[in-house]
């Protein structure tokens, strides 16, 4: 029987430790796909969070980095300072980069660090246990906004993607989403820009993947993917906000 | 080679170039400017780079992946920053991260001063930040020792794959004196097969890690870690003993201190008073064996440091309780004088005030 479907030599044969119907064995797949189809896979360092994603050094099939909470952007600067004809990567949740993680981020961008960035925004601390985020919705519940999110006291979710577009060195800032085939396909094309972005050697490159958390959210695989596309998609809008302009 | 008078920031930097340093990532703080400086207008002739974080903490982030790739890396800074870089050096322990972090310290606690001081034994030598972890830490008292020292670090890091802290009081950062750059001998130094580099797709990936969520596994980790720090027990203690035969008081100190106490102890020779002094090079491991060559002569010992006594602790353990134990220190920034150290010597042996 021919093969129709087969997983990407991008990824290592671990098994995801991720919870049902959560989309970062998706984003993950994407990644080693892109890793393989430009084929730098062999020359790229990966840099896994603290979070949800903190195992990614054991599924991406390339050398790898475990940083200390939010300071991925700063290993990563590191890495790419010493060898800068390898591809560099970031692999971070919403906690990590949105909010232990700003000063990191922001600067590495500041600085047009020739990595990559994926950031994948649930709106939700996944790893310990659901506590409230600075991407978290108004109304949204959380282990630590038990009436859900007031802006009153806890202010207006973080967007990311607006901020970091407005400083020069981040040459390609793009949002995206999993939760449907249509946006699992255009956030491909993103992560696969962002990365030739960094060959190129043009400046820092990140895409923002909206994401579930089922179990953190409290409801079904089928209605977080409804949940996001209702509430998430909203708030944060997709598109890209900046990219490199032809010739340059 | 011949000798080069530089300020001590400066030959520090030079040291760290000289022992194939490439790359610094450092963030600006008082006294330990000219280092960073030295090296953002030295590193890219050579090839190298220089990054000037946007904090200590993400300093000590961007050496650890850094030197996760296998360069000779190098961050500094002072006392404050040194607290905020913690989180990162305990990561490279963990990890097993060789790197090379110069500390030139100043008063505290807080924002403090500006002025020298050795208040951070504590933080230094009890393993700063989180975790089972020691690293080795280098107190040089001249600037000569100071390039020496800084170049034996990067070999010692490699070596054990650790940390290394080379710590300066303020003195040693800012004042000037003749220093050469020897060749040295080097160690023989095992190849860094678990650096990030790439696979290239000939090999299985390397992984730079401190997460061990298996506490069995943990503990054979920081087992295993324990073995190396006392190898590095064993190995690596360096200490200095200046006129201690026939003292009757043995004075412990370190650093810019230990060159006031060797001035004291002169001194008081011509009074006809006898002092030594038992000069650690490595504040860890603390030369602990050195305390069994002090002579029946002497009636007590005294800790010198510009700090309200943190080194004491360790002079006690070393000790093992058999003379009276005596402090003397300035703080704050202020540094002690040699008459004040040698009133101290007299009123613990029953004279003086």
């Amino acid at each position: 029987m021919a093969v129709v479907f087969d997983k990407t030599e991008g990824l290592t044969d671990k098994q995801f430790h991720y919870c049902p119907g959560c989309t970062h064995g998706i984003i993950h797949r994407l990644v080693g796909e892109v890793l393989v189809e430009l084929g730098v896979l062999g020359k790229t360092i990966g840099v896994a969070p603290v979070g949800c994603s903190v195992l990614a050094y054991d599924y991406f099939n390339c050398d790898m980095h475990e940083a200390a909470h939010g300071r991925a952007p700063a290993v990563a600067t590191g890495i790419k300072r010493v060898l800068p004809d390898n591809v560099v990567f970031t692999y971070q949740g919403d906690g990590d980069l949105a909010s232990i993680g700003t000063a990191e981020i922001i600067h590495a961008a500041h600085r047009g660090e020739k990595i990559t960035t994926i950031f994948v925004n649930n709106a939700i601390y996944g790893m310990t246990g659901g506590q409230m985020a600075p991407t978290t919705l108004i109304g949204q519940k959380a282990t630590t906004a038990p009436l859900g999110r007031q802006v009153a006291t806890t202010g207006m979710p973080l967007k990311m993607s607006e901020m970091l577009a407005t400083i020069d060195g981040a040459v390609f800032v793009e949002r995206c989403t999993v939760h449907n085939v249509a946006g699992i396909r255009k956030t491909k094309k993103a992560i696969k820009k962002a990365f030739e972005v960094q060959l190129e050697g043009k400046g820092f490159g990140i895409v923002e993947v909206l994401s579930t958390c089922p179990t953190n959210w409290g409801i079904t695989p089928v209605e977080s993917l409804k949940w996001l596309e209702e509430n998430m998609i909203p708030y944060y809008p997709l598109g890209n906000f900046r990219t490199p302009e032809e010739g340059k | 080679m011949a000798k080069v008078l530089m300020k001590g920031n400066e030959a520090i930097a030079a040291a760290a170039i000289k022992a194939g340093c490439k790359h610094f990532f450092g963030y600006p703080i008082t006294p330990q400017n000219e280092l960073p400086e030295f090296m953002s207008r030295e590193l890219p002739k050579i090839g190298g780079a220089f990054v000037q974080a946007e904090s200590e903490v993400a300093a000590i982030n961007m050496i650890y992946g850094a030197a996760g790739t296998g360069a000779r890396v190098m961050t500094s800074s002072s006392s404050p920053g040194m607290a905020l870089k913690q989180e990162g050096i305990s990561y490279c322990a963990g990890a097993e991260l060789p790197c090379v972090i110069v500390n030139i310290s100043r008063g505290g606690p807080g924002l403090g001063g500006i002025q020298p001081s050795q208040a951070d034994y504590f933080m230094t030598t009890r393993g700063g930040g989180n975790g089972d972890y020691r690293h080795p830490v280098y107190a040089p008292a001249t600037l000569q020792e100071a390039v020496d020292l800084t170049m034996e670090a990067f070999d010692v890091a490699d070596y054990y794959r650790t940390p290394v802290i080379v710590m300066g009081d303020g003195m040693i950062g800012q004042m000037m004196e003749p220093v050469e750059f020897k060749e040295t001998t080097r160690r023989d130094l095992p190849v860094k097969d678990w650096a990030t580099t790439g696979t290239e797709g000939k090999r299985k990936p390397n992984i730079i890690n401190s997460l061990a969520l298996d506490p069995a596994e943990l503990e054979k980790h920081n087992f295993k870690l324990d073995a190396r720090y006392k190898e590095m027990e064993e190995k690596e203690v360096r200490h200095e003993m200046y006129k201690v035969e026939g003292a009757e008081v043995v004075m412990v100190a370190y650093g810019t201190t230990a060159r006031i106490v060797k001035n004291a102890i002169d001194a008081l020779e011509k009074e006809g008073i006898r002092a030594g002094l038992i000069r650690p090079i490595t504040l860890w491991p603390f030369p602990m064996k050195a305390f069994k060559d002090i002579p029946e002569t002497a009636k007590a010992l005294l800790s010198v440091e510009m700090s309200t006594g943190q080194m004491i602790d360790d002079v006690k353990i070393a000790n093992e309780g058999k003379l009276p134990v005596h402090f003397f220190g300035r703080t704050g920034g202020m540094i002690p004088a040699p008459e004040e150290i040698m009133d101290k010597v007299k009123e613990i042996l029953g004279g003086g005030k």
